[in-house]
């Protein structure tokens, strides 16, 4: 299955009544089995453009569409949200059985997933905890198992790892390659680090800011584990260079008019 | 050679982690009683003004023992319990439904916001026109007092559920009655619990509003009746089994609260 964004344009209203355009002539695709990062300054609207992918948002010029489903039906999405949007109310085991009992699951089928999705991230012994109980770090392994638990034909990942802290996001990056590689899901990212959509991608999209464009697409041609160290670690920020020469002016323009991520 | 001070650091803040021990507030209202029950003995204020703390556990405990205050607890509470489900029930399920349906916050947030400010016991006469002198018309006065302070505060917590929990809900291809059953209630909880509680007391003061104005039982006639009398020991009686029905309804709430809201 492939994901298509043909010619996608969004415009708003600004709070001075003014329409803006986020984004303009998107075109993207996302095929079978590819690792996409979607990389940008703040306010470029990467984080839009996922949304739309999502179906959480309508394009206001273009169309988005799936391609290559074996029956007719929606695709599965996963989704995994920068500020986890866990429910407080669910303990661990709960939270990851959300998706799936939407899909209207049996009791038995839900409790094996749910397990099998525990095991994966390496949450076992949480299963009854709240999410207040847990670290970040752990929160957003529930708010990946959630996702996978769910099957997705398309994983959807926006900044997941930008609230934790340097140290539990290296070690959550090194995770996240581990379970791609077991899963092998089409998968769009954002993030607005460079290091990590260069750890991460097979193709590292970057978006210019006002209007959101795409300026270029870089293939990361490195292997998938260990490309930022030993004979490796010179093209990986050769790559990483190139990307931040393409986004430094936006990103300065962004500090400048005082905006956040 | 000068002389080199030393001085320790101390924790500038700390008197205000300076707590107290319980006991201390226990013995607040025990002095309180002890005070009144002193001023009654010494002074000569006659009992009519001023009946001691004794003497209404004393008339209490006949009152209780004869069945009277019984009778008129129960007839209280019965309607009480009722006005207090009903209205907030309703209370509870229209202000979820005009809080996430836009059909519904149109249509009926104007009704609502017209009809709030109106005080509910000034109805009470064109209720009874409506709705006979009985039961029904203090069930009803009450259940009014309790549904208006609870759509209000189950509208503004349904408002103010973290929007975030609803994305994730749809992310997840959630349908609209799990998104209310399973992230707009639960999270307008602590909110709604909040216009229950402000609930709680509007009702006590409809009840006892209520049964002054057309009641032959309950606590608020007998008061009226004791102070036509002026029998004041036995008023104070009436007043005393209010408080306790007070504190015991907050009690509740509270108790209910903490179950349903143990994630927090």
């Amino acid at each position: 299955m492939k994901v298509v964004v043909k010619q996608v344009g969004k415009c708003y209203v600004g709070p001075d009544g003014q329409m803006m355009t986020a984004l303009s002539d998107i075109n993207l695709t996302i095929h079978d089995e590819e690792f996409v990062v979607l990389v940008g300054p703040s306010g470029c609207g990467k984080s839009t453009l996922l949304n739309m992918v999502g179906g959480l948002l309508s394009p206001t010029s273009g169309s988005i569409y799936v391609e290559g489903l074996e029956t007719d039906r929606d695709p599965v999405v996963g989704m995994v949200f920068q500020e986890i949007g866990l429910f407080p109310w669910r303990t661990v085991f709960q939270n990851i059985a959300f998706g799936l009992e939407e899909m209207g699951l049996a009791k038995q089928e839900i409790a094996g997933r749910v397990q099998t999705n525990i095991e994966l991230v390496g949450l076992q012994g949480f299963e009854t905890s709240l999410p207040r109980q847990l670290s970040g770090g752990m929160r957003q392994r529930v708010g990946i198992a959630r996702a996978l638990a769910v099957k997705p034909d398309l994983l959807l990942m926006d900044e997941p790892f930008s609230a934790l802290d340097a140290q539990t996001r290296t070690l959550m990056q090194e995770e996240l390659l581990r379970l791609w590689t077991a899963t092998r899901l089409s998968t769009l990212y954002v993030t607005h680090n460079i290091e990590e959509a260069v750890y991460l991608a097979d193709r590292v999209v970057v978006l210019s800011r006002r209007p959101g464009r795409i300026i270029d697409v870089i293939d990361i041609d490195l292997p998938r584990e260990g490309r930022d160290i030993g004979d490796y670690a010179v093209p990986f920020k050769n790559y990483a260079n190139q990307i931040w020469q393409l986004i430094r002016k936006d990103a300065e323009d962004a500090i400048r008019e005082g905006e956040s991520a | 050679m000068s002389t080199l001070y030393r001085r320790e650091v101390v924790n500038r803040l700390a008197f205000i982690d300076n707590k107290l021990p319980g006991w201390v507030s226990t013995l607040s209202l025990i002095g309180l009683i002890v005070l009144w029950e002193a001023v009654c003995r010494i002074s000569s204020v006659p009992e009519l003004y001023l009946p001691a703390p004794s003497a209404i556990l004393t008339t209490g405990w006949n009152m209780l023992s004869s069945g009277e205050l019984l009778i008129n607890a129960e007839a209280s509470l019965y309607r009480i319990i009722w006005g207090f489900v009903i209205g907030s029930v309703t209370g509870i399920v229209l202000g979820l439904a005009t809080g996430f349906f836009t059909i519904a916050e149109a249509v009926g947030n104007p009704i609502v916001h017209a009809l709030y400010p109106v005080p509910k016991i000034a109805l009470l006469p064109l209720i009874i026109l409506w709705l006979g002198i009985g039961e029904v018309s203090k069930i009803t006065i009450i259940s009014l007092g309790v549904f208006f302070p609870v759509i209000i505060n189950t509208y503004s917590g349904v408002k103010h559920v973290d929007p975030l929990l609803i994305k994730a809900a749809v992310a997840f291809r959630a349908s609209r009655i799990n998104i209310i059953r399973k992230v707009i209630l639960p999270g307008a909880l602590p909110v709604i619990f909040a216009g229950l509680k402000l609930a709680a007391g509007t009702s006590l003061l409809l009840l006892v509003a209520a049964e002054m104005i057309a009641a032959k039982e309950g606590i608020g006639a007998m008061i009226l009746h004791y102070g036509d009398l002026m029998l004041t020991t036995k008023l104070m009686v009436g007043v005393l089994a209010l408080s306790l029905l007070g504190i015991a309804f907050n009690y509740l709430l509270n108790w209910l609260e903490k179950r349903l809201i143990s994630w927090r």
